[in-house]
């Protein structure tokens, strides 16, 4: 039988705002233990929670970003249960009145482009951690509320998605376009991205669902597109061996790449939801709807989308550069100098890019690196002023030292040499350097003349303009 | 005559005149408390903290600097208002050492007043109760006959002001625990409207009906708390942005002309008939002062007690989560081979609250329940929409609303606590005014022949203290010269 995926996917963000959400805790990360702590989250008899503006904003603004229909009226309610981590008792959530409603992301996969319907994104609390002793002698845990009361977006997707490659993509566009607004940072390492999913199999043209289990302990997006692809194998393994699918929540381990069973339905919580008595509801106007969209930049897929169209570049390259916003802004900036769109979204994606990656550095942090230095030197190539290699050369100096690219070619000479008599002079030199190579030429193996032509490159220090240098020795070695 | 036998506004004219001392009201006060010891009026006393708090306020007088509305006025602060750095017990074992890290609003408003906390007052266990006899700290005993319950919660803090065990007191109001035990207690007693007072610091009973309110001698010194405490707070969200009064100003303008209605729901078969003499009494005098009275209905009233214990023991069930031992309080001694967490929870929760907390986070816990938040809490919020629409309807007729405070004087200590049912309707006439938000205050209209005292109830719209306040004053002024 062929049977369809059907994915559900939970995500958590964490807002980064600089103070909790309903009390003036710091919520920096990695502080020690419980010194970011108040009597209101560490629930104190008698604290009353007050909600953060700026928590209120970056959810509206989250919505927006995930094209969600913003509710004139929410409100909080009181999630209940018991647990360590969580001070009163109950996480303040929104459960019946949602800030925002009614989103989409539209995702590409195979080309194709495909909507994914969000359901809702609310606003809550973040519990605390516990801290477990190493050794099993010790009969007790320890608490730490630093992350108690970090403010969360959560967004729910509808169940849309088809495959783990379609779950992979939702969340991709969800956290580029989060990054985009400046409202987190969705690293799921770190846990400011957190996401569950609810997984079913149907066969292929059945209308209803089957019944789902949820997947949790995911810690990184390509954790997420492994459980769910082992997830969707031991389901269809299941329903073809006779057996049934139980409703329940089931544990990705990443060591083993399996998901473990963790708890049934019916062990489910009743979290008992009853609206915050201690918080007024929210009411939204229009104005400040349109004054925080207004404040959003453009989506990095409208971006990648704009790119190809208005400046031709290939898809690929439209959607590297839009990935993160910082470096679609410093594209922009160079094109603006430079319009050779495609030549300055190769040089970003294939030399800056790499630098990036290979220091583990933002582009924030090469602080003497200017867009006009990096636009002279791409030009400089590519008016032939100096060679590729000389360029490349020449990045990391104006990366790091924030040279002039033009004054500094002038200054050491640099400038590719064109001039067929002194790159002659130089095959000259190597020919009389090296006969055995030539000697092999001759016996027919051409292509040692990449060699030659590489030792020229080096006398020449890199200036030599390798077009006319490869013209040139092959028409030398035939005459010698 | 001893001082702890005035009035706040009495003694602060004394203070200004420098004929007493700040420390001289103390020592009659504290002489009191040790001589009545079981009345079992406080929990715990702030003694240290009191008198360099009155050593500073006499300095003030000495130099004629004086900033404070009532400086050197000593004050009672009923047990579940914190103040930093002593014990805020709510009368429960599970917060029997607990101190409190912070103060509740209402005590910084205090403390920039002068005013001098001078004790925790007792109170039933998390302001469940009606009797005071809930408290963990043992019941507090009724000053004007020892072998009845003072009222509660806020017994206490009703006690030591009727025993002269304090001038002033705080007391916090859920379903009538300021108003009854004042009541009861032959003092006054109001509940400001919800959002009047900061809740901030104030142990959550049912976050949605509790409130602060004065608990004094007369109605003169209850605006004068009120002053001091009323007032939008940002640590509240619930607190309402509203241009306090001076409720002082213009109390004794008279109560000629003003319109009063009679809600006939709340003169009831099985109320006792002394009291309904007693209100009828006091409608016959104020009407000879030129109040004008008509009957009206409140027709939703007869499910104020079902919907009050649907809806409090939902929000308690809620609020008296974070009691689990983890973080402060009371945690039960463990078997570190056979507890595991969830036996710290139960054992816990078990020895540290007592039955009638635990019966209404029973009965909270089941309310909002899934598959019965329908039919309990939802259902409970919309009857109390309807009981706000009966009073929003019969303010538009009337000035104000006179009912009994309590359908009887105090009972034996004993008498009902075994009785939940019983226990739970001596609130029957206080409830709908928390259900509905709005502010009411008990004032005493005299006694019982076996002498035990009576308090009539008047009822505002919301936020319209100052002109509760002044008929208030009125009818008290009225009923001391009709020598009830």
């Amino acid at each position: 039988m062929e049977w369809e995926t059907v994915i559900g996917l939970e995500v958590h963000v964490q807002l980064n705002t600089k103070t909790k959400i309903f009390c003036n805790c710091s919520t920096e990360f990695g502080a020690e233990p419980n010194t970011h702590i108040c009597p209101v989250c560490t629930g104190q008899p008698g604290v009353l929670p007050v909600l953060n503006e700026e928590v209120l904003e970056k959810s509206i603004m989250a919505a927006l970003a995930l094209n969600c229909k913003i509710s004139e009226f929410s409100k909080f309610d009181r999630k209940q249960y018991f647990y360590p981590d969580l001070p009163k008792g109950y996480q303040i959530s929104q459960f019946k009145y949602p800030i925002a409603e009614h989103g989409y992301l539209d995702i590409k996969v195979d080309g194709k482009e495909k909507r994914i319907g969000i359901t809702r994104l609310h606003m809550e609390e973040d519990a605390g951690k516990l801290i477990h002793a190493e050794s099993a002698n010790i009969p007790y845990s320890y608490v730490d509320l630093n992350r108690a009361g970090v403010p969360l977006a959560e967004i729910v997707s509808e169940p849309d998605m088809r495959s783990p490659q379609e779950a992979y993509q939702y969340l991709m566009l969800l956290k580029n376009r989060l990054r985009y607004a400046g409202v987190s940072d969705c690293n799921m390492e770190e846990g400011s991205l957190r996401c569950d999913a609810n997984v079913s199999i149907r066969p292929k043209g059945e209308k209803e669902f089957g019944v789902k289990t949820e997947i949790k302990n995911m810690n990184s997006f390509k954790a997420v597109e492994k459980a769910l692809t082992y997830e969707i194998k031991r389901q269809i393994r299941a329903k073809e061996e006779g057996e049934k699918i139980i409703q329940e929540t089931r544990l990705w381990n990443a060591d083993r790449e399996v998901t473990v069973s963790m708890r049934s339905k019916e062990e489910a919580h009743d979290y008992r939801y009853f609206p915050e008595p201690d918080l007024v509801p929210i009411i939204v106007d229009n104005k400040t709807v349109t004054e925080l969209k207004n404040r959003l930049p453009e989506m990095p897929d409208i971006k990648a989308k704009r790119y190809v169209e208005e400046y031709g570049l290939p898809e690929y390259n439209a959607e590297v550069i839009t990935m993160e916003k910082e470096i679609a802004d410093f594209y922009e900036k160079c094109i603006a100098l430079y319009n050779n769109y495609k030549t300055v979204s190769n040089w970003i994606m294939s030399e800056l890019l790499q630098y990036l990656n290979k220091n583990k550095k933002n582009l924030n942090e090469l602080d003497k690196f200017t867009v006009e230095n990096f636009t002279a030197l791409v030009k400089a190539v590519d008016n032939n002023v100096i060679t590729g290699k000389v360029g490349k050369e020449l990045l990391i100096e104006v990366i790091e030292n924030g040279i002039n690219p033009d004054k500094y070619i002038e200054e050491k000479g640099l400038k590719q040499i064109s001039d067929t008599s002194e790159i002659e002079n130089f095959i000259e030199e190597v020919i009389n350097a090296e006969p055995e190579a030539v000697e092999k030429y001759k016996k027919g193996k051409k292509q040692i003349i990449g060699f030659l032509v590489g030792q020229v490159m080096k006398k020449s220090r890199g200036k030599a303009n390798p077009k006319i240098v490869n013209q040139l020795m092959a028409k030398k070695l035939e005459e010698v | 005559m001893k001082l702890n036998e005035l009035k706040a506004w009495e003694l602060l004219e004394l203070l200004k005149k420098r004929e007493i001392s700040s420390k001289e009201i103390l020592d009659d006060v504290y002489e009191r408390i040790e001589n009545r010891q079981n009345i079992n009026a406080y929990i715990s006393l702030l003694k240290g903290y009191a008198y360099k708090r009155a050593a500073k306020a006499d300095e003030a007088y000495a130099n004629g600097e004086v900033k404070g509305k009532i400086t050197g006025i000593p004050i009672a602060i009923k047990d579940n208002i914190t103040v930093k750095g002593y014990t805020t017990t709510c009368g429960s074992r599970i917060l029997e050492n607990y101190v409190a890290p912070y103060d509740a609003t209402v005590i910084k408003k205090i403390e920039k007043e002068n005013g001098i906390m001078i004790g925790k007052a007792n109170m039933d266990e998390f302001a469940m109760g009606s009797s005071t006899e809930t408290s963990y700290f043992g019941p507090t005993l009724n000053p004007h006959n020892p072998e009845c319950i003072p009222g509660g919660s806020s017994g206490g803090s009703a006690a030591a002001v009727a025993d002269n065990q304090t001038i002033l007191a705080l007391g916090s109001d859920t379903g009538g625990s300021i108003r009854q035990p004042a009541a009861l207690c032959g003092v006054v007693g109001m509940k400001p409207t919800y959002g009047l007072v900061s809740r901030y610091g104030l142990v959550a009973f049912a976050s949605s009906l509790d409130q602060i309110g004065p608990i004094t001698k007369d109605v003169k010194d209850a605006a004068l708390l009120l002053n001091i405490i009323a007032g939008a707070d940002a640590n509240d969200s619930t607190s309402v942005n509203f241009n306090v009064p001076d409720y002082l100003d213009g109390i004794d303008e008279g109560i000629n002309g003003v319109k009063i209605g009679i809600p006939k729901e709340y003169f009831i078969d099985g109320m006792d008939e002394e009291i309904k003499d007693r209100i009828n009494k006091v409608i016959e005098l104020l009407k000879q002062e030129g109040a004008v009275f008509d009957d009206t209905s409140l027709p939703h009233t007869e499910y104020a007690v079902a919907d009050y214990y649907i809806l409090a023991p939902s929000e308690a069930s809620s609020n008296l989560s974070r009691y689990d031992g983890v973080k402060y309080g009371f945690r039960a001694d463990l078997d570190k081979n056979n507890d595991d967490l969830i036996s710290m929870y139960f054992k816990t929760r078990a020895e540290g609250f007592g039955d009638e907390v635990k019966r209404r986070i029973l009965l909270g816990t089941y309310a909002l329940s899934s598959g019965y938040y329908d039919a309990y809490y939802l259902k409970a919020q919309k009857v109390r929409t309807l009981m706000k629409q009966d009073f929003e309807k019969a303010f538009e007729k009337f000035d104000v609303l006179i009912t009994a405070t309590s359908p009887t004087p105090a009972f034996k200590i004993g008498e009902k606590i075994n009785n939940p049912l019983q226990m739970y309707l001596s609130d029957i006439f206080t409830i709908s005014v928390n259900l509905a938000g709005i502010p009411a205050i008990s004032i005493p209209a005299g006694k019982t022949k076996s002498g035990l005292p009576i308090g009539v109830q008047f009822m505002a719209k919301h936020f319209n203290e100052k002109q509760l306040l002044r008929i208030a004053y009125a009818a008290e002024q009225i009923i001391l010269k009709g020598d009830l």
